[in-house]
């Protein structure tokens, strides 16, 4: 069946290779770049990122090779609001955002997708690795740069919209892709860290936003050990940038607490964890899990799968490990697996030791 | 794989951006394009390049109503524009240090606005907008009430003899007179009007002038800007001096003479084209309206030019009203200026009291030689479901 395919274009190789494949299974695609930043030069500068104007003309080059319209929409307002805004709001909070997700799930897959539909498309396809089987997210053959963890925020309906062409092979295999394209972006370099964040210097960009205030790094006696110069800029797990000189045993960061501006740090076998309970579940694979059921759970980007018992219990994901995680972040995404296939997901809001009391 | 080319659009309706070339300019230019020869040299081959250039020059001249020695060519309106500002600025100056206020129409064409400010931000100078109405027009008035707060401080005047986006003609010969007054040299972008409007360099009293091929169905890549006598701007480009020291770079024979030719034709046809262009343009506003009744059709409402109608369609944005024209072989503007293809609200509207939102909603039809009732009967069958699916678009987003 033929589909009005919107292909969101980043100027990327992987992309362009998707949109190439759309069109060449015969569907009427149209190439659409987003414009994230009002000023495209305040971004990210350079090949790495995905909002530059050489980025939009890159993709642009693309869309003529593949002999595709191609516009450029502009999200700048939706980006700031939805993914920008939100990122600061949350390690203003203390927790540790993934913005890429919430791209996905709030501009990407909702208001380009909402706009494309109202506009007469069918789908939005994107270059992200991952498969979609009958509906559901699979992992991509290339576990290496499978991002079925950053859509697992998606929706049932979302999911239903979407086309991911790239899911069935490796990078290495969509580069040669691009090359015997012609595609010029073959050998661009692949973007890393936060888009939006120019130098990618994220503990600037949060303190020039929410200020570096001083506060106490303590232990989980509350004994202080040292000062850091904003707790905003640390995430759970952490122990590099602590300098907490002269300590006898290494400290990780175990806890944020943005009100009193404390960070409380503990020895590695503090941050372990096998209960968590994760906001807002999202079920794309399948039906909301309402008996606690054995399944997979990824806790952050490329992070180590655990074995887990999972639940939807008033509104709530309530996830057991079958062994402790150590590094669990609140304002990550806990995306539940049943081998590689997503099955939902919520974003973590409390971890908890079994036989401790609830810590965050 | 299917491709989708501009060239497969059935009907254009953005001659304002850029027009057919004539097969008479096609013809003359292929023809030069024979021969080996540059106008600066000074063999045969030179000469015969030279007379070339002179005879353009002429044919120009006598189509704009100037002397051949008042013809400056140039790559095109843009660098003529440049010329005029940075180079009238620098000369003023250079007389009278005191000089350092440049007054623009607050609806220029981008290649006289941002000279002046570029002027102001790196020069020293001082950028003044002057004022339009709200059918983008500039009253005399309004321009003496800027030259009068202090007349001696006033290095040039550029105001567009007729409006790109809307499409407005203003009182340029009026407007001219008051600077005139105050021996302030005065230039315009005619580069829209010509073609269209009866265009007399010597009538209408201004000091500089800027003229494109391109839209008149000659290339791209040729202009001119016409100076008056005694009005000697600095240069922008240095080098072989090759127009009268003002402007250097190797003269391009061949598109200079599918200037002149193009240019001729166009003054020859003006009348009857301009005609053509109102009756289309009139049937093509009332077919809109006829679809889009709350269709808003902006710009001066007999002042302007025939071949332009720019439309704001409420609650609908622009660039997805394009998008969807474009997919069904409709080829139009948005009318702004674009920032890596993000069409920002048009400065013009904005000057003209509209707000963004409606500034955002915009679109330009501009007609042409080719343009015909086919093409407004087209649009016409498509404008309707288009605007209603990208209302649907502006409130599922205004609704996120």
């Amino acid at each position: 069946m033929t589909l009005r395919v919107l292909a969101a274009m980043s100027g990327g190789v992987d992309s362009a290779v998707a949109a190439a494949r759309a069109a060449e299974a015969g569907h009427d695609v149209t190439g659409v770049h987003l414009a994230l930043s009002k000023n495209p030069q305040s971004y990210r500068s350079g090949a790495r990122g995905c909002c530059t104007v050489e980025d939009s003309r890159d993709a642009r080059r693309a869309a003529d090779v593949i002999g595709i319209p191609f516009y450029v929409w502009d999200m700048a307002e939706e980006f700031d609001r939805d993914v920008v805004s939100d990122f600061v709001a949350e390690y203003a909070a203390g927790r540790t955002p993934n913005p890429c997700l919430r791209c996905n799930e709030k501009i990407k897959f909702a208001a380009v997708l909402d706009r494309a539909i109202a506009l007469g498309f069918d789908a939005v396809c994107t270059g992200h690795h991952v498969r979609k089987v009958d509906g559901r997210l699979r992992r991509s053959v290339d576990l290496d740069k499978d991002q079925s963890y950053v859509l697992g925020v998606l929706t049932r309906e979302q999911v239903a919209h979407a086309m991911f062409p790239l899911g069935d092979c490796t990078k290495a295999e969509v580069r040669a892709e691009a090359e015997r394209r012609g595609l010029a972006v073959a050998d661009k370099p692949d973007s890393h860290d936060i888009c939006f964040i120019a130098d990618g210097d994220t503990a600037g960009f949060l303190n020039d936003r929410l200020g570096g205030e001083p506060g106490p790094i303590k232990d989980e006696s509350g004994a202080v050990l040292g000062t850091h110069q904003g707790a905003h800029t640390f995430t759970v797990g952490q122990r590099k940038g602590l300098n907490l000189g002269g300590a006898v045993e290494r400290r990780y960061v175990l806890s944020i607490e943005p009100v009193n501006n404390t960070v409380t740090v503990g020895p590695r076998d503090s941050l372990k964890v096998d209960e968590i309970t994760a906001e807002r579940p999202v079920w794309s694979g399948c039906a909301p899990l309402t008996e606690p059921t054995a399944c997979q759970v990824q806790l952050r980007a490329h992070g180590e799968v655990y074995g887990c018992r999972a639940v939807e219990r008033d509104g709530r994901l309530v996830i057991e490990l079958d062994e402790p995680a150590t590094g669990v972040a609140a304002g990550q995404a806990a995306v539940l697996y049943d081998g590689d296939t997503v099955l939902g997901s919520g974003t973590i809001a409390a971890t908890a030791r079994r036989e401790h009391g609830t810590r965050v | 794989m299917r491709r989708r080319m501009l060239d497969t659009a059935m009907v254009y309706l953005d001659h304002a951006a850029t027009t057919a070339v004539r097969p008479e300019a096609v013809a003359d230019m292929t023809e030069e394009f024979g021969h080996l020869g540059n106008p600066s040299s000074l063999h045969g081959a030179g000469r015969r390049a030279r007379r070339a250039v002179e005879e353009a020059r002429e044919s120009v001249a006598d189509s704009l109503d100037c002397t051949p020695n008042e013809v400056v060519f140039t790559s095109g309106g843009t660098e003529a524009d440049n010329l005029a500002v940075k180079g009238l600025y620098w000369w003023r100056h250079q007389s009278s240090p005191r000089r350092r206020r440049i007054l623009v129409s607050a609806v220029e064409h981008h290649a006289a606005l941002d000279p002046a400010r570029w002027m102001a931000d790196h020069q020293g100078a001082v950028y003044e907008e002057i004022p339009v109405d709200r059918h983008g027009r500039v009253a005399p008035e309004a321009l003496r009430a800027a030259v009068e707060r202090d007349p001696d401080d006033v290095a040039l005047v550029s105001v567009m003899w007729a409006n790109n986006e809307v499409g407005t003609v203003q009182p340029v010969a009026e407007l001219a007179a008051v600077a005139r007054e105050y021996q302030i040299p005065f230039h315009t972008d005619a580069v829209q009007a010509v073609g269209s409007q009866p265009v007399s360099f010597a009538e209408s009293g201004v000091s500089a002038l800027t003229v494109s091929a391109h839209k008149i169905g000659g290339p791209v890549g040729a202009g001119a800007l016409l100076l008056a006598r005694g009005v000697e701007p600095a240069p922008v480009l240095h080098g072989g001096g090759q127009e009268r020291e003002i402007r250097s770079g190797t003269l391009m024979t061949p598109l200079l003479r599918g200037f002149a030719t193009a240019l001729r034709l166009a003054v020859a046809e003006r009348a009857a084209h301009a005609r053509h262009l109102a009756e289309l343009r009139d049937s093509l506003v009332a077919a809109v309206r006829e679809r889009v009744p709350d269709a808003v059709l902006n710009g001066h409402p007999t002042e302007r030019l025939p071949g332009i109608a720019h439309l704001s369609f409420p609650g609908c944005e622009g660039d997805a009203l394009l998008m969807l024209l474009d997919a069904r072989g409709i080829a139009c503007s948005t009318g702004s200026a674009c920032s890596a293809g993000v069409a920002q609200a048009s400065h013009v509207l904005l000057a003209m009291g509209a707000d963004p939102e409606t500034a955002r909603s915009s679109l330009r039809f501009s007609l042409g030689r080719d343009s015909g009732a086919a093409d407004v009967a087209a649009l016409g069958e498509a404008i309707g479901p288009v605007v209603e699916r990208a209302r649907a678009a502006r409130r599922k987003r205004r609704a996120a």
